[in-house]
């Protein structure tokens, strides 16, 4: 099947006719013997997501005995995208694969994916498309398709100790609910001896995800980072310098953020050791953290500007194509069943990600959880401020110019308007090719 | 003679063809590649002649990257070797847990890079990292080691030379140890000075050891990236991004392919002037008995 498919016409045809028959007649399918699919999964060898993920996909088969499911964990997110490129393009690549919501761009430009309307074309499938947050199925909508579904989806959350909050005088149970709140009260929290700072008041990793930090803070200011079908940024919007100002405050007017690059990978350990007051971090942190505070803490929506905000993260499934019409339907069954609320609700449990849709969030399951553990919600309640994570064509260079430069700004080298002039002149002449003429 | 040409070529041919396979071949095909822009779905490559070469030359990224790695280079190469060098002394003279000492010097060869990488993450971690938790004992500040654009490169170059130096100790050591023992004794007889015996006899017959000494150094800091992948990704702000971690990006992330092909080009071509610089100049004042 895979040498047949020389344009995306093609396939969208062949699947519409094909997928009706297979879809009438599973019967059909079971004879034909089992259907293998394959998902590259972004998780290094052995880690707890590993045994989380082989156990659902061993449920999945047992109640499905005619699909075979191989999960194959494929190391960093960009780990996962490289090797599903590249084993598509040589054409052994898998059916699926879960990568960052934002490389879609570059794969649909690619021309290596299959989109989801194409398959999911009866009114059940339609309606489970529907169910997810719109703020999770922006970044996977692209010119009218749907080209990812929603899976290890994230945000941005705040956390916070409540110990150093309370011996700094500070209300233990309030988070920082503006940017004047968050700079003054993470002062507060500071810890000296003589001239050496024991714990900080607030760290925002400023690596490996750079802009995504920072697009809060722009969000917040009331800016948007990219639009136009991702054609445009804005990146030297007076609201994008706002942003990238207040970053700079907290570690020059406030000095409660560590001068320089807050690594993201010791975030969460630096909060666990009780080295810093607040982190702003990935809800994916979030059983981490749970599992390991030794100090009751909270969870917080980010503190918010002119209007609250952070961006979504995380990855969608991605089908790709070399996926023969029987390996989609089987693909579409195993998400269909990956993203029913009851099993939303459970891996949103397992992991701290997003549940991605309303009606997970309403299972008995979920409801007793977030009833014991109230932090579980925030991210939730946080989704209807949320936007979609920056992403345009050419995504990788076009985040990794902007990354440069903030990463400039932050170690002191360039102002926050020049800083982002120069990211905004680079990202416009990366996506000169794309503008339509 | 017919047949000894027929004998002589069917003897290379098996390393002939792996040679031809794997580094011939791919290289060949990059330099084409590099007169090509990338393909991009279902948009064929087209030819562009030296566009790739003229916007290379206007990317400061690659300015970075060549100074980077000339800085890494000019750092990791001379001190590695020396540090070999040193400690192969050091461990050839008859000293108190000889094996113990040669075995601690070689260990962090044997490790993979990336444990390696793993490890000095954690020594450079801000606060209570390895390095911050010494110098605290002395009132050090906190040292953001490599979210600094001064310390990151150094921080690189360290790792390197700590895992370079225990290899190439292994070679001085074996040349040290083949040296005849007479020599020494004449050197002796004849009143000379440690210094002068050194000087005069072991550094000159330690040189073809040292020209393979070098050459593998070279090759190294340009192809050692691995603990750049672990540790900064390049950053901050492309302060560690060497020309291998570029090509990756370029080919891997970016996806890239005209870009990366052009950066290969250019890193074939300055190692090739740097072998024949070592080998055609170096080369000849190396004494081979």
């Amino acid at each position: 099947m895979r040498n047949l498919t020389p344009t995306r016409r093609t396939v969208l045809a062949g699947a519409a006719t094909l997928a009706a028959p297979v879809l009438a007649a599973p019967a059909i399918v079971h004879a034909q013997g089992t259907t293998e699919i394959e998902f590259y999964f972004p998780v290094a060898v052995g880690g707890p997501i590993t045994k989380i993920i082989d156990g659902y996909v061993a449920d999945f088969m047992k109640e499905n005995p005619d699909i075979k499911v191989k999960p194959v964990y494929a190391g960093s997110y960009v780990d996962t995208l490289t090797k599903a490129v590249t084993a598509t393009k040589a054409g052994q690549g898998p059916q699926m694969a879960l990568v960052l919501a934002v490389d879609a761009y570059s794969l649909v430009d690619d021309e290596l994916l299959i989109p989801f309307d194409s398959i999911a074309t009866s009114d059940a499938d339609k309606a489970w498309l529907k169910a997810f947050y719109p703020a999770f199925m922006a970044n996977g909508t692209i010119d009218g398709h749907i080209w990812g579904v929603p899976f290890q989806r994230s945000t941005i959350v705040a956390y916070w100790n409540k110990d150093i909050f309370k011996a700094a005088g500070l209300d233990p149970e309030k988070a920082p609910a503006t940017w004047e709140e968050n700079g003054e009260w993470t002062a507060k929290t500071l810890k000296r001896e003589g001239d050496r700072v024991t714990s900080w008041g607030i760290e925002i990793p400023g690596d490996g995800f750079t802009y995504w930090l920072y697009q809060g803070m722009v969000a917040q200011a009331g800016g948007e980072l990219a639009g136009d079908n991702g054609r445009k940024t804005f990146f030297n919007s007076a609201a994008a310098v706002e942003g990238l100002q207040y970053w700079l405050d907290l570690m020059g007017k406030y000095k409660s953020h560590p001068p320089g690059i807050s690594a993201w990978g010791t975030g969460p350990r630096d909060f666990l050791e009780g080295k810093v007051a607040v982190i702003w971090h990935t809800t994916g942190n979030l059983t981490n953290i749970k599992n390991n505070a030794k100090f009751p803490f909270g969870v917080s929506m980010l503190p918010a500007h002119q209007r609250r905000g952070s961006p979504t993260g995380g990855g969608n499934f991605h089908m790709f194509k070399g996926a023969n019409p029987g390996q989609q339907q089987a693909c579409l069954r195993l998400l269909r069943w990956l993203t029913s609320p009851e099993k939303a609700a459970q891996w949103s449990m397992d992991t701290g990600y997003v549940a991605p849709r309303a009606d997970a969030w309403e299972t008995p399951a979920m409801k007793a959880y977030v009833a014991g553990f109230p932090q579980a919600a925030v991210a939730r309640d946080q989704l209807p401020f949320a936007v979609a994570e920056l992403s345009t064509h050419d995504n990788q260079r076009v985040a990794q110019a902007l990354t440069d430069e903030l990463q400039a700004a932050l170690l002191g080298r360039k102002q926050a308007k020049q800083a982002l002039d120069d990211a905004q002149e680079k990202a416009t002449r990366l996506l000169k090719p794309f503008q339509k003429s | 003679m017919r047949r000894e040409t027929v004998q002589g070529w069917l003897l290379i041919l098996p390393a002939l063809l792996l040679l031809v396979a794997f580094t011939h071949w791919p290289a060949a095909t990059t330099i084409i590649d590099s007169f090509y822009t990338t393909p991009k779905g279902s948009r064929p490559p087209r030819f562009v002649g030296f566009e790739n070469y003229a916007d290379l030359m206007t990317d400061p990224v690659f300015w970075t990257a060549l100074r980077n790695n000339a800085v890494y280079a000019l750092w990791t190469i001379p001190a590695s070797v020396i540090l070999a060098l040193v400690m192969a002394l050091a461990v050839n003279t008859a000293i108190p847990g000889r094996a113990l000492v040669r075995m601690a010097y070689f260990t962090p060869t044997m490790l993979p890079m990336i444990a390696v990488a793993n490890i000095w993450l954690f020594f450079f971690t801000p606060d209570y990292g390895l390095f911050d938790h010494v110098l605290g004992f002395f009132g050090g500040v906190r040292h953001n080691w490599l979210g600094d654009r001064d310390t990151a490169l150094p921080a690189m170059i360290v790792v390197a030379v700590w895992k370079e130096a225990g290899f190439f100790m292994i070679f001085y050591l074996a040349a040290l140890q083949a040296m005849p023992p007479d020599l020494k004794e004449c050197a002796a007889l004849e009143g000379s000075s440690r210094w002068n015996f050194f000087r005069r006899v072991t550094l000159p017959l330690l040189m073809p050891t040292t020209l393979f000494v070098l050459v593998n150094a070279v090759i190294n800091a340009f192809r050692l990236v691995d603990h750049v992948v672990v540790m900064t990704r390049g950053g901050p702000d492309n302060a560690t991004t060497l020309l291998l971690y570029y090509i990756y990006e370029a080919g891997f992330r970016f996806w890239d392919q005209a870009l990366a092909a052009t950066l290969t080009v250019v890193l074939l071509a300055l190692l090739g002037l740097l072998a024949w610089l070592q080998f055609g100049v170096l080369g000849k004042r190396v004494h081979y008995r």
